[in-house]
């Protein structure tokens, strides 16, 4: 029965890392970037849903609503400004400068609202809901579903609508797709805005669950690597895939080799799978 | 004469793709051989399994009486096969020099020194490029780049020689240029394979010419009995011969 | 007789000539090879505790020193055989993560470690407090001066011609005959030796070492930075930049210590950004 339990655990932890992986993958897959600032990203959405719970009673859920928005502009803006400049730069200098925008972030945090743990309590509590022996917390279950629903509409947005197929286009062939009419900057522009969108919307479903510091973003950036190398980069399904494999496998690892091992664990599965099969478990090419 | 290269059932699959199947081929010391084929013939994957590109999926490799077969390109450069590139390859921001020297650094057995760089600059003599032995090997023009390889090739101290395609993109002159060159090296008693799709260049230079379709070995034979071979003008030369011959 | 400017100063030097250590080193596997490590905080940390440990267990320190520098060299090279074959991004992300893991082992190791406890390093018996300064300002002086060596030994021999040739182009430096594995991890031990050996120095100059000390990023991101800033490949450009870097870091820090790595940040941005000579003269693969 316990193995149900950690298996629900899993599942749940699963949801929300494929929310937070598939705008670092998209971002990864099309641009060739990654994107060090996208744990800095999650942590500012958590901020964003804190206080528009604190100051004006917002409930998170509500607040997606403004941080998808909000997010998917500031990130449009940035690629425009800055990351573009470098975006043919080989791989130490674009994962330099996103390195270097990430200290600033995460000393602009540090200074607007301290290295203090907040956290968002929701009144009255939502309770549990128990299947059996198996309880799962339903805000857990509630932000799970949210994330896998994000997730969902990220996938239905890139293969069904005009703009995504750019995208998705732009993944397979740059040269093809500009070819073809594409602006190339407009659709990277678009890219880094929907991981960032995705980025700061699971930082709104985050801070429901665990306590929001400006340094947990590492702990996210850790979660998004693991992800996009289990599942493979720039795709939804793989994203998908890999967070809910990376959620089981550190619920079991918790069980087996205690909680405090879980994320190294997460780190050695990661380097085991680059060293095996670097195109990830769904075995799709990605870009080296 | 000895053999040099054998190849015997030599297989390349990439997934369902049968890029060579089963071939036979032996090279005798001294030899020039032309190998030919329709594009897609499996003419450069051959080339990859001499050089340990890709190791072969069935078969064996043998070179000098030794079996090759699971060989890394590195090994097989330093046993002295030399290979020049369709798409040539040199190091950038390198000088000319610096790049023959690396040649006959590492493939070629010197020592790390002077020596390796006299040696350099004598291939690029031969090869008539000592006068840009200081530029830096991105600036060079196509045909330059071309005899760069030959240079590097040379420096290798090969007992085997691969040409991929030396002459594809060279106007009339230059390749004339190429062909005296080539002749100097097989005179040198260096073996040699060569791709090509010039026929005049094939059957100018080659002892023996060596027929690859969909990645089998049709015909082997001297130049003029695989002109006349009926096999061979249906898979590929009538039209191309046609071609050439204008 | 010494006074507090004097300390200031050795306390400057020995961190320049440590800093000086990690990016020659650095420029072994990222400038020579053109492989874009992210492993330096997890040589150095390795060779903190490697050396802290040693002590603990009472071997002399200078002999602990040197065995971190072994215990570092034997995991490059076990680590470099695993992670080589790697390019571009999956190269970067490895090595990356490798510090991360260290940190938790290290962590979970409390017996021999301390865990997050950290671990204290019995204090060398010396006439003062300027003397074991001195000392150790010496004692990295030492490192630095070994490291230098290596890198002019490199440069001048067929291994530093070698990985000039894989910087540039790895698969025809392959065809032409450069065992490329091997060389590509003989660069990622020298570039993990001193770095090894300056770790335990490091430990025993500030008698104390916990995990998020000397497992931190920013021990892999600032050699990178200081190579970017002197040039990468180079015989000295390593050495200005870590000369540099150390200048402009004593700046903000003694000034500015609440936005100090968002400073280091911004000098990060502005570098990537607006030197392309530096950057153009800094040709590492994109893939």
């Amino acid at each position: 029965m316990l193995t149900f339990q950690i298996l629900a655990n899993g599942l749940v932890l699963g949801g929300l890392y494929a929310c937070i992986a598939s705008g670092f993958s998209l971002v990864w897959g099309v641009l060739n970037v990654i994107n060090i600032l996208h744990g800095s990203i999650i942590v500012l959405g958590g901020y964003l849903a804190f206080f528009a719970h604190a100051k004006l009673g917002i409930h998170p859920f509500l607040s997606i609503l403004v941080a998808a928005p909000l997010f998917y502009a500031a990130g449009y803006v940035l690629q425009r400004t800055l990351i573009n400049r470098m975006i043919a730069a080989p791989v130490l200098l674009t994962l330099s400068l996103t390195f270097g925008l990430d200290l600033m972030a995460q000393n602009g945090m540090l200074l607007a609202f301290t290295a203090d743990f907040r956290t968002l309590i929701i009144e009255p509590p939502l309770g549990v809901l128990a299947l059996g022996p198996v309880v799962i917390p339903i805000d857990r279950l509630l932000a799970m579903l949210l994330a896998l629903a994000l997730t969902g509409l990220l996938y239905l947005l890139l293969s069904r609508s005009r703009i995504g197929r750019a995208v998705v286009a732009v993944r397979m062939d740059r040269e093809a797709a500009a070819l073809m009419g594409v602006s190339v900057k407009r659709i990277y522009a678009v890219t880094f805005g929907l991981g960032a969108m995705m980025a700061g919307v699971s930082g709104t479903l985050l801070a429901m669950i665990y306590p929001i510091s400006p340094l947990t973003g590492t702990v996210y950036l850790g979660k998004a690597f693991v992800v996009c190398v289990l599942g493979g980069l720039g795709s939804v399904p793989g994203a998908m895939v890999g967070g809910i494999a990376l959620g089981i496998v550190e619920s079991f690892g918790a069980l087996w080799f205690g909680p405090e091992n879980a994320a190294t664990l997460s780190f050695l599965l990661l380097i085991v799978v680059l060293l095996v099969k670097p195109t990830g478990l769904l075995g799709r090419k990605g870009y080296e | 004469m000895t053999t040099l290269l054998q190849l015997s059932g030599v297989s390349r699959h990439f997934g369902g793709l049968k890029a060579v199947s089963s071939l036979d081929l032996s090279v005798d010391r001294g030899e020039v051989i032309g190998l030919i084929g329709p594009n897609g013939a499996g003419k450069t994957t051959l080339i990859n399994l001499i050089t340990g590109v890709h190791p072969a999926t069935a078969g064996t490799v043998r070179f000098a009486g030794e079996d090759v077969t699971r060989q890394q390109p590195w090994q097989a450069a330093r046993r002295g096969i030399a290979r020049t590139f369709q798409i040539v390859q040199p190091f950038p921001e390198m000088t000319v020099l610096e790049n023959v020297t690396a040649a006959a650094l590492f493939a070629g057995g010197l020592a790390y020194g002077e020596r390796a760089e006299a040696a350099a600059l004598e291939h690029l003599q031969f090869v008539g490029l000592a006068d840009v032995a200081g530029k830096r090997a991105s600036t060079l023009t196509l045909a330059m780049r071309k005899r760069l390889e030959l240079a590097k090739g040379l420096a290798m101290n090969p007992k085997l020689l691969l040409l991929d395609e030396v002459n594809a993109g060279l106007h009339s002159t230059e390749i004339d240029h190429a062909l005296a060159l080539i002749r100097a090296i097989a005179a040198r008693g260096v073996t040699i394979l060569i791709i090509e799709h010039l026929m005049k260049v094939v059957l100018n230079l080659c002892s023996r010419i060596v027929v690859l379709h969909h990645g089998e070995l049709i015909a082997s034979g001297d130049p003029q009995s695989i002109v006349r071979d009926p096999r061979v003008v249906q898979a590929y030369l009538g039209r191309r011969y046609a071609d050439a011959s204008h | 007789m010494p006074t507090g400017v004097d300390a200031y100063w050795l306390r400057l030097g020995t961190t320049m000539l440590m800093y000086g250590v990690l990016a020659m080193s650095w420029n072994f596997i990222g400038g020579m090879a053109g492989y874009p490590s992210f492993a330096s905080a997890a040589f150095f940390g390795l060779g903190a505790y490697a050396g802290a440990v040693a002590q603990k267990y009472g071997l002399p320190m200078v002999v602990a020193w040197s065995l971190a520098g072994a215990v570092a060299a034997l995991f490059a090279a076990a680590l470099g055989f695993a992670l080589l074959r790697l390019r571009g991004h999956y190269f970067a992300i490895a090595s990356l993560v490798v510090a991360e893991v260290l940190r938790e082992i290290v962590n979970s190791a409390t017996n021999l470690t301390g865990g997050g406890m950290g671990l204290n390093i019995p204090v060398p018996q010396m006439a003062s407090i300027a003397d074991q300064a001195r000392f150790f300002y010496y004692a990295m002086l030492g490192v630095a001066v070994l490291a230098f060596g290596a890198v002019l030994v490199t440069q001048r021999s067929r291994l530093g011609f070698g990985l000039r040739c894989i910087q540039q182009n790895e698969s025809a430096a392959d065809m032409l005959g450069v065992n490329t594995t091997l060389y590509k991890v003989n660069a990622f031990i020298l570039s993990g030796v001193f770095v090894g050996v300056a770790g335990a120095v490091y430990a025993s100059w500030v008698h104390y070492i916990e995990p998020p000390d000397v497992f931190d990023v920013l021990y892999s991101i600032k050699p990178i930075v200081m190579v970017l800033l002197g040039g990468a490949g180079t015989l000295f450009g390593p050495l200005i930049g870590a000369a540099l870097f150390l200048s402009l870091e004593e700046l903000v820090w003694r000034n500015y210590l609440s936005v100090h790595t968002g400073v280091l940040g911004l000098l990060i941005v502005l570098l990537v950004l607006f030197l392309p000579k530096g950057i153009l003269a800094f040709r590492l693969r994109r893939t």
